[in-house]
Parts: C-alpha cells; sequence; structure tokens
C-alpha cells in the first residue's frame, strides 16, 4: 500500500512537471510576448527592458520552467503583472471559495445521487425506476450555466429568496451559505444525474453476483443486502467517476463563478487570461493541476481501501 | 426446531417472453429430521430449481403451485417477509461455487457475524466466538486469523468450508448443500465428503444433498430421488436404488456412472438422445423418446408414480408393484 502510494504521487508529480512545460510552450507560442502586452504599445523600450529582466523573459524557456519550479517550492509564485501582488496570495485569496464551491456541490450531488441509484435498483422496473431514470438523463442534458442562469432569474429576481452575486459576506455564515446555494446547485445537478446512472448500473451488475443470492440465502434485509454489500462493491466505479469528474466540476466552477460574479479561482482565471496576466495563469493552473492529481490519487488510494483485492495487486 | 418437510404435487415454471418453462412438474418429496436425502440427476433435470423452491430463493419470474410443507406451515404461501425471516434461521443453503458465493470486498468474519442477524439474544463477540468455534469444527486452523482474511486469500476447498460453517452456525432445521463439491477437485471432494459424514452424526435436521455425481450421493444420503426433465422418476433407499433401480433412466444413469467399470472401456456410455423441450413437456412419459423399453402407451399417457416395496417408487408404466 505504501509503495503504491509513493508511486502514484511520483507519477502525479511528473503529471504536474509536464502541465506546466505545455503551459510554458503554450505562453511561447502565443504572438505577442508578455511585457508588451502588459505595457500596452507606447512604452519606452527601456521600461519594457526592465520588465523582461524582471519576469525572467531574456532567459531560455528552459531556464524559466526550472526557475518557476525552484520559487515555487520556496512559496513564490511570481507577481501579478498589473498589481504586482504575489500570486500565492492572490490564489490563497480565491481558493477557498472554490472549493467550497466544487466539495459543495460533489458532496451534494453524492448525498443524492448514491440513495437515488440504490433506490432504482431496489424499486427496479417500476414507475419511481423510470421516473428517477427520465429525471437524471434530464439534468445531466441541462448545462449548468443554463441552470444558472434561470436559477439566477427565479430565485434571486423574481423571488428575491438569494443573493444574485457575491460569495457573501466575510464572517456572516448565513450570507455565505445562501450565496453558495445556487451557484453548488449549478454544478450539482448535472452530477446527481450521473452518479445516480452510474450507481444504478453498476448496482445492478453486482446484485446478480453469487454472493449477493448468499446474502439473501441468509434472510438479510433488502436495503442491507443493498447499502452493504452491494453498494461497497458497485460505487468503486462511481469515486473513479467524480475524480475525473472534478477536472470538469472546476472547469464548469470558472462558468458558474463568471455567471455569479462569485469570487474564485474560475474568476481570477477568466480575468487573468483576457489581461494576458501571465504569471497569474501560471500560478493558478499548477495548484489546480496540483489539486486535481491530488483528488485523483486520493480517489485511487480510497478504492484500494475499500477493495482488498486491489490492495493486494500492488502489495505483491 | 425440526420438522418434517413435505413438498407434494409441486410445479414451478418459469415465465419468459418466449412463453413458460415448466421446469418442474408435479414433484412429491418429503424428508424427516435425522433424514439425509440426496438428489440427482443430469444438469437442467430441475434439480437446482426444487432447492430453490424449497429454500424460497425463486426469481420474481417463477410461479409456483402445489404446496411446500415445512414443519406444518406452507411455505409457497407465506408472503415474502415471512420467507426471508426463515431463510438463514430455519433454512439454510450451502451454494454451488465456493469461488463466488462470499462477498469478495468483506471479510470472512464480518460477513458470517451478518448471516448470524436473526440471532438477536448474541452480541457481536458472542458471534465472533461461535463462529471461531465453527470454523475450527469444520477444519480450519488458526480460525481467529481466518476470520480477518477476505475471501480470495482462501482456497476453493477452505472456502466451502466457510460456507457449511455458515450453514450451520444458523441452526437450521433443514440444511441445503446444493452440488457442494462439484466446483472442487477430486481431493478436496473426498475432504468435504468427509466432512459431511462427520457433521451428519450430531446434527439431528434434514440435510438435502444435489448432486449430479453418484458417488456423492451414494455416500452421504439415506434416500434418494432421481429427477428428469422435471419430474421426479424414482425415488427410495439409497441401497435399493443403487442395487435395484426400476426405472430406466436410473438403470441407464447407472450404466454410465465411470465409477462402476471395472475394465477399460474404449468409450464411455452415454444415455441417446437428449431432454425434452420444456417450454412443451410431452403428454406421455418424459423419458419415453430415450427409453428403450418403451411402448405406444408411452408416448401418449403419462405413467403414475407406481409404490415398489417400502419406500421405493418409480414413475413407470414398465414398473410392477
Amino acid at each position: 500500500m505504501l509503495a503504491y502510494a509513493v508511486k502514484r504521487i511520483g507519477l502525479g508529480l511528473l503529471i504536474l512537471v509536464l502541465v506546466m512545460v505545455a503551459m510554458y510552450a503554450a505562453v511561447f507560442l502565443v504572438p505577442g510576448d508578455p511585457a508588451t502586452v502588459a505595457l500596452g504599445p507606447r512604452a519606452t523600450p527601456e521600461l519594457k527592458r526592465l520588465l523582461i529582466e524582471r519576469m525572467g523573459l531574456d532567459q531560455p524557456v528552459w531556464w524559466q520552467i526550472i526557475e518557476f519550479f525552484r520559487n515555487a517550492l520556496t512559496g513564490n509564485l511570481g507577481y501579478d503583472v498589473w498589481s504586482n501582488r504575489p500570486v500565492s496570495r492572490l490564489v490563497l485569496e480565491a481558493l477557498p471559495n472554490t472549493l467550497i464551491l466544487g466539495l459543495t456541490a460533489v458532496v451534494v450531488a453524492l448525498l443524492i445521487g448514491v440513495p437515488l441509484g440504490c433506490l432504482s435498483v431496489m424499486r427496479r422496473g417500476t414507475a419511481a425506476d423510470a421516473v428517477i431514470g427520465v429525471l437524471s438523463v434530464g439534468v445531466i442534458a441541462v448545462p449548468s450555466f443554463v441552470v444558472a442562469i434561470y436559477s439566477l432569474l427565479l430565485f434571486a429576481v423574481t423571488l428575491r429568496w438569494l443573493p444574485a452575486i457575491g460569495a457573501g459576506e466575510a464572517g456572516d455564515f448565513v450570507s455565505q451559505a445562501k450565496a453558495l446555494v445556487m451557484p453548488a446547485a449549478a454544478i450539482a445537478l448535472g452530477w446527481i444525474g450521473y452518479i445516480a446512472r452510474m450507481v444504478r448500473a453498476s448496482m445492478m451488475e453486482v446484485m446478480g453476483e453469487p454472493h449477493i443470492r448468499t446474502a439473501r440465502s441468509f434472510g438479510l434485509p433488502e436495503w442491507k443486502i443493498v447499502s452493504k454489500y452491494a453498494l461497497r462493491i458497485a460505487i468503486i466505479p462511481t469515486i473513479s467517476l467524480v475524480a475525473v469528474g472534478l477536472g470538469s466540476i472546476l472547469s464548469s466552477a470558472v462558468f458558474v463563478e463568471a455567471v455569479f460574479a462569485r469570487p474564485g479561482i474560475g474568476k481570477l482565471i477568466t480575468d487573468a487570461v483576457n489581461t494576458r496576466n501571465y504569471p497569474v495563469v501560471m500560478g493558478t493552473v499548477l495548484i489546480m493541476t496540483a489539486i486535481y492529481v491530488s483528488i485523483t490519487i486520493a480517489a485511487d488510494l480510497l478504492i484500494a481501501r475499500l477493495d482488498p483485492r486491489v490492495r493486494d495487486v500492488f502489495r505483491g | 426446531m425440526t420438522g418434517s418437510l413435505a413438498a407434494s404435487d409441486l410445479s414451478v415454471r418459469y415465465e419468459t417472453p418466449h412463453g413458460a418453462v415448466h421446469a418442474l412438474r408435479h414433484v412429491d418429496i418429503e424428508a424427516h429430521p435425522g433424514e439425509v436425502i440426496g438428489i440427482v440427476g443430469e444438469s437442467g433435470c430441475g434439480k437446482s430449481t426444487l432447492v430453490t423452491a424449497l429454500a424460497n430463493l425463486l426469481p420474481a419470474n417463477a410461479r409456483i403451485d402445489g404446496s411446500i410443507s415445512y414443519n406444518g406451515i406452507d411455505l409457497a404461501k407465506l408472503d415474502a417477509h415471512r420467507q426471508r425471516l426463515l431463510r438463514g434461521d430455519e433454512i439454510a443453503l450451502v451454494s454451488q461455487d465456493p469461488m463466488t458465493a462470499f462477498n469478495p470486498v468483506l471479510t470472512i468474519g464480518d460477513q458470517l457475524v451478518d448471516f448470524q442477524h436473526h440471532r438477536k439474544d448474541l452480541s457481536r463477540a458472542q458471534k465472533r466466538a461461535r463462529i471461531a468455534a465453527m470454523l475450527g469444527r469444520v477444519g480450519i486452523a488458526d480460525a481467529e486469523r481466518r476470520m480477518q482474511s477476505y475471501p480470495h486469500e482462501l482456497s476453493g476447498g477452505m472456502r466451502q468450508r466457510v460456507a457449511i460453517a455458515a450453514a450451520l452456525l444458523t441452526d437450521p432445521g433443514l440444511l441445503i448443500a446444493d452440488e457442494p463439491t462439484t466446483a472442487l477437485d477430486v481431493t478436496m471432494e473426498a475432504q468435504i465428503i468427509h466432512l459431511l459424514r462427520e457433521l451428519r452424526r450430531d446434527y439431528n435436521g434434514i440435510i438435502i444433498v444435489v448432486s449430479h455425481h453418484l458417488g456423492v450421493i451414494a455416500e452421504l444420503c439415506d434416500r434418494v430421488y432421481v429427477m428428469y426433465a422435471g419430474e421426479v422418476v424414482e425415488g427410495g433407499e439409497v441401497d435399493a436404488i443403487f442395487h435395484d433401480a426400476r426405472h430406466p433412466y436410473t438403470q441407464a444413469l447407472l450404466a454410465c456412472d465411470p465409477a462402476r467399470f471395472h475394465e477399460r472401456l474404449d468409450r464411455l456410455p452415454t444415455i441417446p438422445g437428449s431432454l425434452p423441450n420444456l417450454t412443451q413437456p410431452p403428454s406421455g412419459c418424459v423419458y419415453a423418446p430415450r427409453c428403450d423399453r418403451a411402448f405406444a402407451r408411452c408416448a401418449t399417457v403419462a405413467p403414475p408414480l407406481v409404490n415398489l416395496v417400502a419406500s421405493h417408487v418409480a414413475r413407470c408404466h414398465a414398473v410392477m408393484p
């Protein structure tokens, strides 16, 4: 298990390096050097040279990448071109909002999706199963920004129940929670359907296995068979799905944060790309990739924890 | 609790999109406490349907006619909830394939604790102590450590021992072993048969052993029912069936058992022909198309169950009481 974890973490670090190399290559290939974009067309050559030197753009690209990682290891991700504030500070300020949004969405989606999937299996072939199926496909089909805009119109504009924009007052839990409801629901809705379908499909397969018949032959109640004997196996593909899906949850956070003008990584990165604020783009991508890679590793370790057969493959 | 079991005029059909499959037709069997009953027949003869019906585990598309009386209760008429309460309490099943019979992601101990869920009077620690004792009784050394194991860490023979231990833990009045040795190699088979023989000495409920292996039946059982195409064609004491078989199918089945050949044969004997289509069972004798002693009446009139000596019965026009 430990060797497995070390191997997975090593692989994760390699992915981080590759992503950053690709990012540098992309910046390098985009026409117009960052210094010119930052200073505008009427900057003096001296000022431009100064900025180029300060950003390290006069060095070869591979050296810039090494410098970037060396600095990143000490917690220095460079400086915002416009405000000159440290990128690490900007990211750390935006990150909690996005993480709370993403995690709330995932937890809500799991808390509703998994029981719905189980219910579908326990009531298979009935009207309840059919309704859950149709609703699931329906919510999967609706993009999260559509949900965001319509819920904005309904709950913020017409009914005035929830705030339309922002992340709530700092330190005021109720106001923050209220501001979280719509963005989280916009992201979670499709995932509820996704997870319900996934759980139902893998659970149906597991329920046909002989060990379920054994559990039945000992008279175990159906809810216990579903929630313990079948779910522990059926949840495994769902864990992988959610771990991979967190990438798309974080990217849908970009849209959702834009719609609700909610401060967060999504908004930080869209603003930075629009203004060619490269240090901010780089720093944000590095942190997001690191988070994504850690989630994938955590999911793999969780699967190994749930399934002893997977554990043994890596032990042996 | 122990009581007698009697299935009378029991029929089971499976409703499928291609019509009903009459898997079991007019079966009469009985078993009394302390008896070991064998059910023998080739694949597809209805053995599994019969024991699945006795264990109340038939799938949703199965329709059941007739009665299964156990201890004075008609199992076929119980609602799903009452049936569930009997399973794993009064009735226990040792299922066919020990390799897939246990949940792969839960430990043996965890599952065996759950399987005792009817025993509300016992604490978790008491249940674990019973498991350790029972695993020792079925010949598993190091029981405490084995309870921490996952099924894939145990060999096939060991898993079948665990399956038997699980069934015995529930103190069933009716223990059904569905092909308990089929998935095992010959050495393991001998060990499991030995274990079952030992266990029956201090068990006073009913044991039903299903097998297509005549040797297993001969070694374990007191009485045997021979099944063919969903019907019981002959039944009686083990000695009567093995030494004085009267039904042509039983005779043919015994003639095909390789264990009974004394010299080398170039070609193993077989019964010519194949099983009838059970979506439209024949109106006459089910075995008539393959029977070398069939005459005109066999094809049109279903033979009655003829009572021979003692408990020996055969469903054939050609046998005389």
